[in-house]
């Protein structure tokens, strides 16, 4: 039996009274792939960023590796799990290197400056991604594919065993997005990294994950296989609308077509 | 930039630092050679200038520069905000409040050394750090926005006190709060530089090395945690340590403005926002510059002078809008 990688028990949470997420339990496993679905507000993000940290004062528990985050210090949690925000568009005003090097952060003495080994582990990250021929380039003149990459390979460098990641390919064009998948994918099979991923691209969360968690309402609505997501019945009752699914011609999943109900 | 050209930046500032801070006290009201604070003994109209009023008025001018360009940068990556100045949440009006309060109602003793008023102003800006601090508390977290706002409504306040008190002021004690007000790098002896001295030095170090964490706020708060940052124990630690230092220069020099601000996006312009490099600079340079202006105030308008405050603007305004053109393309951020 696999070993939990990220557990969540009854975890309540809400800004200034308004709940956001009301006791949510899951239990994802190492090296699972898990794409978080569900409709806009659903608490997908605020799931994340209490995971991560970023939102604290939340009721219930968070554990990795069976022990609870809030014991953890932040340097610890950063080496266990690693985090891409939703792409905001803020311009980071630094080189690629020097940003892939911000993420061995938790590894350093407290004032000390990057070693040989971080910046072997940072090499390596951009080679992993393909990208090491942007080593010098600005952040802010890459292009959002090439920068979705950067962050993906900043969340290597920091040796995390397990990535959130909001949105990752967002406004990216076909191609890009197949390229991140691809990249994903292969971390979390070659590598065991547990992927923890929100989307709204039902049909690639389908394909791609191992398993699918559905919240709605700040409510865990729906956590199993991806085939039994893929239910006329299941997705109305996740996102309230219709959907028109035929199985897909290679692999034994429905997919959703697209429609001109306008 | 390169980074090796960044490190050739550091150090084309630092011997710039030293020659200024060697030559600047030559020059003044009076020029004084060399050759004849070489032979002056004590006592000596030379000596007593260079070794009581011009060295030590250097030295102050070098550190509450350098001191008002660090803690102006570090505020502006910590609130990612490039408007903010040392001054923004709230410490120069609390001391400024502290000073006038005592200029307006107490008598002038000395203390220490040091004259009352200036105890006064520290006290002044420990009392605006802790409403600050409390404010943060009561609300629950350490939000960016909401420090910044309490720090604007604390200095409304302070600066409607202020007004109230000249008001109520007669005259000679009114145009005395309205000179500590403009800033003064005036001294005698070595005692104001003895007492920013510890706040320039440790403060300084401490700055210098929060590079990583500095660099790290600019990603934004969410990217700061998740790399492993406590962001929001380190704002408050900023925060501490910069308005300590602030206060410090405040209580004793006055609300001198502009380096604060502008000297961190000169710094910036140059060698970019990694703070490895940006801190050291903007500790140099906000040094030179105040040290320059300085130098400028006492001699443009020779015997009389100009307040400091008055000249940093002046001259470094049209460079800083030289510069932001001569960059143009380039995407400004903090």
């Amino acid at each position: 039996m696999k070993k939990p990688a990220l557990e969540v028990s009854g975890f309540s949470f809400s800004f200034d009274g308004a709940p956001a997420l009301k006791s949510v339990s899951f239990e994802i496993e190492e090296g699972e792939y898990v794409s978080v679905l569900g409709p806009n507000g659903a608490g997908k993000t605020t799931l994340l960023k209490n995971i991560i940290g970023v939102l604290k004062g939340g009721q219930g528990a968070i554990k990795i590796g069976r022990e609870e985050t809030k014991d953890f210090g932040q340097r610890e949690l950063a080496k266990k799990i690693s985090y891409v925000p939703q792409a905001d568009g803020s311009a980071y005003p630094f080189t690629v290197w020097e940003f892939i090097l911000l993420s061995r952060y938790p590894y350093l003495n407290p004032f000390s400056e990057v070693t040989a080994s971080d910046k072997r582990e940072a090499e390596e990250a951009l080679k992993t991604v393909h990208m090491s021929r942007f080593k010098d380039r600005d952040m802010h003149t890459l292009s959002s594919g090439e920068r979705q990459k950067v962050m993906i390979s900043s969340c290597l460098a920091q040796n995390a065993e397990i990535f959130l990641l909001d949105e990752p390919t967002a406004f990216l064009d076909p191609k890009h997005e197949e390229e991140i998948n691809i990249i994903l994918k292969g971390l979390n099979r070659e590598r065991g990294i547990t992927i923890v991923s929100v989307t709204h691209n039902l049909n690639l969360a389908a394909m791609i994950s191992d398993r699918i968690l559905a919240l709605k309402g700040g409510r865990l609505v729906y956590f199993g296989s991806s085939g039994a997501f893929m239910e006329e019945g299941v997705l109305r009752s996740v996102y309230d609308k219709e959907f028109k699914l035929m199985p897909h011609p290679d692999r034994n999943i429905n997919i959703i077509l697209p429609e001109a109900a306008y | 930039m390169k980074d090796i050209n960044k490190d050739r930046a550091v150090s084309f500032l630092l011997a710039l630092c030293i020659a200024a801070i060697l030559v600047c006290p030559f020059i003044g009201m009076s020029d004084i050679s060399l050759r004849s604070l070489v032979a002056s003994k004590t006592g000596a109209p030379d000596f007593s200038i260079y070794w009581n009023i011009r060295l030590p008025r250097t030295l102050l001018a070098f550190m509450v520069g350098a001191v008002l360009s660090l803690c102006g940068m570090a505020f502006q990556a910590v609130f990612r905000n490039p408007l903010t100045t040392p001054f923004t949440l709230g410490v120069s009006s609390g001391a400024a409040f502290g000073a006038v309060a005592f200029i307006v109602f107490g008598a002038e003793m000395a203390f220490l050394g040091f004259a009352k008023s200036y105890l006064s102003a520290f006290a002044g800006a420990l009392l605006s750090m802790f409403l600050i601090y409390m404010f943060t508390r009561l609300k629950g977290g350490f939000s960016t926005l909401a420090m910044l706002l309490a720090g604007v409504a604390i200095n409304f306040f302070f600066s409607s006190l202020i007004l109230f008190f000249q008001y109520a002021a007669d005259f000679t004690k009114v145009f005395h709060t309205y000179r500590w007000l403009m800033g003064s790098l005036d001294t005698f002896g070595f005692a104001k530089v003895l007492g920013i001295a510890p706040f320039f030095i440790l403060g300084s170090i401490s700055v210098i090395l929060f590079s990583n964490e500095l660099n790290l706020m600019l990603l934004g708060e969410d990217m700061a945690v998740s790399r492993g940052l406590d962001a929001g124990r380190f704002k408050l630690v900023i925060f501490g340590i910069c308005s300590l230092m602030t206060g410090a220069c405040v209580s004793l020099c006055g609300v001198i403005g502009f380096v604060g601000i502008i000297s961190p996006h000169i710094c910036r312009l140059i060698v970019g926002s990694n703070h490895k490099y940006l801190a050291k600079s903007a500790l140099l340079f906000g040094g030179l510059f105040m040290v320059i202006c300085d130098t400028l105030s006492r001699k443009i308008m020779a015997p009389s002078e100009i307040p400091v405050g008055i000249i940093t603007a002046l001259l470094g305004g049209p460079f800083f809008i030289w510069l932001l053109l001569s960059k143009k393309g380039k995407p400004f951020s903090v």
